[in-house]
């Protein structure tokens, strides 16, 4: 399998040829590694559990303490470190994003392709439950679902409960978008022949099929990344995060419970809504440069530069 | 001739269904059909090269995705090596259609040998017109070429399957093949595709080769080494080949026969040269007429058709060439013609000829 890493490696460098000129893919790719690499490295970043509450000399807890007094970004109402909970909070929204992102996709790409190559029942089946949910609003849906699961006193972390309603959920577009494409792809000649070679449905989707779709598959993981995370924020914001391991929406919702915002306590509550921006905008840049760079169908493939030669079967052309 | 062919083609049709629109739905009006294929018979010979040559839209694509299995036929039968093959035929026999009263030949149909279908995809192969379409863009040379080993488990082995792809690459004049294992279809040109989808198709060694116009796509320089290599296979392998052409002026030198295709149906076969030289159906000559010829003064005058093809969801009655034809008299707006034999190996289909010719 010598052959495979080669050729692994060739395609990454040509895709990184290119991709390192392209400046919002940079932008974006930054953006998005940095966050990674904080939650990666909570620990190093900060002297402090998340949990620990900052005394003063005294003893006393120091709440609400603004930057200039205490480390990089201040207190909460409970005086614990907000730079800490920042980086141990990118582990939380990363994760859940990541997961519940991983979840969509997964579904997404396995329904789109089977409603596209299989056609028939299996697609109208498929496209009338991608239907319902894409008519039903996400956000209160998903609030209602969460709300009712942990109401029900599962023994699972509020947190599996947010991965798993918000992956669950999430799929719609991309099964759209998967199958759409899938209904082209199937309709091409190095399909039919793979078919005429006598390649079974199997075969087909997993050679002729999925290489076709994961550049999109890649894109799209990135962009619905964004989606999650964004929808984990607004969740945990509204109290359904788990607050014994507060995201950066958990921090927004204890912000606001804490009344930080007539408290004047700016370094509360703005640096996790900044970390969300700077996370899902990194995402979109990042998703959008992919997509536009590996989808075949938006822009040429960058290497196909040779000239075609047109058919010369035309009209009236007969001998 | 008293050879027993390996493909046998008789009566086959292939019909599409057209899309109905709402009015022929409410008024309950029977879908259309396209009848792209229309009860076209021929035989092609071990080693034989067979082309088939029409305008665009006659069919010529349809016949060879119908022979390969990529679509079910309407009806008739195809015989390979003395099997049945035919998709339709598969499922009758499976039992999955219930068979019809009066459906063509079910009595023999019983009797004959079954072909696993598996094993007559290992031994017929389609080269697709599309260089740029029928690779895969993002497998290497090597894993397109390797497939159909994969896909029927062939090779025994890594060794093997090396092996066996180098010498299709080879055989198909891609030297050394080792430098086309890890490309990409993209960094090839389309002669060097085409000759990569001659591979794969070569890989499993075939005994027919469908191959629907593989140079029409190609820049005009390259053609004449694609069709040589076509015919040094024949030579060397003793494949047969079906070579679909919508260009006449290939055909004079590369194939043993010719059928010439008009609106689903062959209108005259016979041996190249009978049919080259002595053109009996006023379609025939009419293509033979504009085919450009070097020398002007083997010219022949020019028979221009008039007006276009008709489209094969309305065909017109009687004889399907009489709206075009220079020669077309009452009769042929009645008669659907029949075969004339010309000679043994020479047939064509045309009122004209059964009431001069012989
Ligand atoms: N899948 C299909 N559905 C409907 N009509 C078809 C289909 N394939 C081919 N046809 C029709 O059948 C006729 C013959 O087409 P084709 O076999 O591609 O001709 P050729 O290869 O000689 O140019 C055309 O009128 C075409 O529109
Ligand atoms: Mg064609």
């Amino acid at each position: 399998m010598r052959e495979s890493w080669l050729l692994f490696w060739r395609n990454l460098r040509e895709f990184w040829r290119v991709f390192r000129h392209n400046r919002m893919g940079m932008i974006g790719a930054f953006l998005l590694l940095s966050a990674v690499l904080i939650a990666l490295f909570a620990p190093f970043l900060s002297p402090y559990e998340p949990s620990l509450v900052i005394r003063d000399a005294t003893g006393r807890g120091l709440t609400f303490a603004p930057p200039a007094v205490h480390g990089p970004l201040g207190t909460d109402d409970a005086g614990r470190d907000v730079w800490t909970q920042l980086v141990y909070g990118a582990r939380i929204s990363l994760l859940v994003g990541l997961l519940a992102g991983f979840i969509a996709m997964f579904i997404g790409s396995l329904l789109g392709i089977l409603a596209g190559y299989f056609g028939g029942w299996i697609d109208t089946l498929i496209m009338r439950v991608t239907d319902v949910l894409l008519v039903i609003p996400d956000l209160p849906l998903m609030l209602v679902l969460v709300a009712t699961l942990r109401q029900m006193e599962l023994k699972i972390s509020p947190l599996v409960v947010l991965i798993l309603v918000i992956g669950l959920l999430y799929w719609t577009s991309t099964a759209r978008l998967v199958r759409s494409q899938v209904l082209s792809i199937k309709e091409r000649q190095f399909v039919a022949r793979a078919r005429a070679i006598g390649a079974g449905h199997f075969h087909i989707i997993r050679r002729h099929i999925l290489p076709q779709l994961m550049p999109l598959i890649v894109a799209n993981t990135v962009l619905i990344l964004s989606t999650a995370i964004l929808i984990e924020s607004g969740l945990s914001f509204l109290g359904l995060g788990d607050p014994t391991q507060p995201s950066w929406g958990t921090m927004l919702n204890f912000a606001f419970d804490r009344n930080a915002i007539s408290n004047g306590a700016w370094w509360f509550y703005l640096p996790p809504g900044l970390a969300i921006v700077w996370v899902s905008l990194g995402c979109v840049l990042l998703g959008n440069v992919l997509e536009e760079m590996l989808n075949p169908r938006l822009t040429a493939h960058h290497l196909e530069g040779d000239v075609r030669v047109r058919p010369l079967e035309g009209e009236g052309a007969y001998g | 001739m008293t050879q027993e062919p390996l493909l046998l083609v008789e009566n086959l049709r292939k019909y599409f269904p057209v899309g109905q629109s709402l009015g022929d739905l409410l008024l309950r009006r029977p879908p259309g059909l396209i009848k792209a294929v229309d009860d076209v018979s021929f035989t092609l010979l071990h080693g034989e090269i067979l082309a088939i040559v029409g305008e665009s839209g006659c069919g010529k694509t349809t016949i060879a995705r119908t022979l390969i299995g990529l679509e079910e036929e309407t009806g008739g039968k195809i015989l390979f090596n003395g099997r049945q093959i035919g998709a339709r035929e598969r499922r009758l026999q499976a039992g999955l259609v219930p068979l019809e009263s009066g459906a063509i030949g079910t009595r023999e149909q019983q009797s004959l040998p079954r072909l696993s279908f598996k094993q007559f995809r290992q031994q017929a192969q389609m080269i697709f017109q599309d260089p740029y379409e029928s690779l895969n863009p993002r497998a290497t040379i090597f894993e397109i070429v390797a497939e159909p080993l994969v896909v029927h488990g062939l090779a025994r082995g890594r060794a093997e399957k090396i092996q066996r792809v180098r010498n299709a690459l080879e055989d198909a004049g891609l030297r050394p093949a080792e430098e086309y294992f890890l490309r990409y279809p993209h960094e090839l040109s389309g002669g060097q595709r085409q000759r990569v989808v001659i591979a794969g198709a070569m890989v499993l060694e075939p005994k027919l080769l469908i191959a629907d116009e593989p140079v029409s796509m190609l820049d005009v320089s390259i053609r004449a080494e694609i069709l040589n290599l076509l015919h040094d296979l024949r030579n060397k392998r003793g494949v047969s080949i079906v070579f679909i052409t919508h260009d006449l002026g290939t055909v004079a030198y590369f194939a043993d026969r010719l059928a010439v295709m008009y609106l689903g149906r062959i209108v005259e076969i016979g041996r190249t040269a009978e049919v080259l030289k002595n053109p009996q159906h006023p379609y025939t000559r009419a293509l033979l007429s504009v085919v450009p010829v070097p020398n002007p003064r083997l010219r022949r005058e020019r028979v221009i058709l008039q007006g276009e093809a008709p489209n094969p969801i309305h065909l017109p009655t009687g004889c399907r060439f009489h709206p075009r034809c220079p020669l077309a008299m009452d009769a042929c707006r009645m008669t659907d013609p029949a075969y004339v034999q010309l000679s043994a190996t020479h047939s064509t289909a045309c009122l004209r000829v059964e009431s001069t010719a012989l």
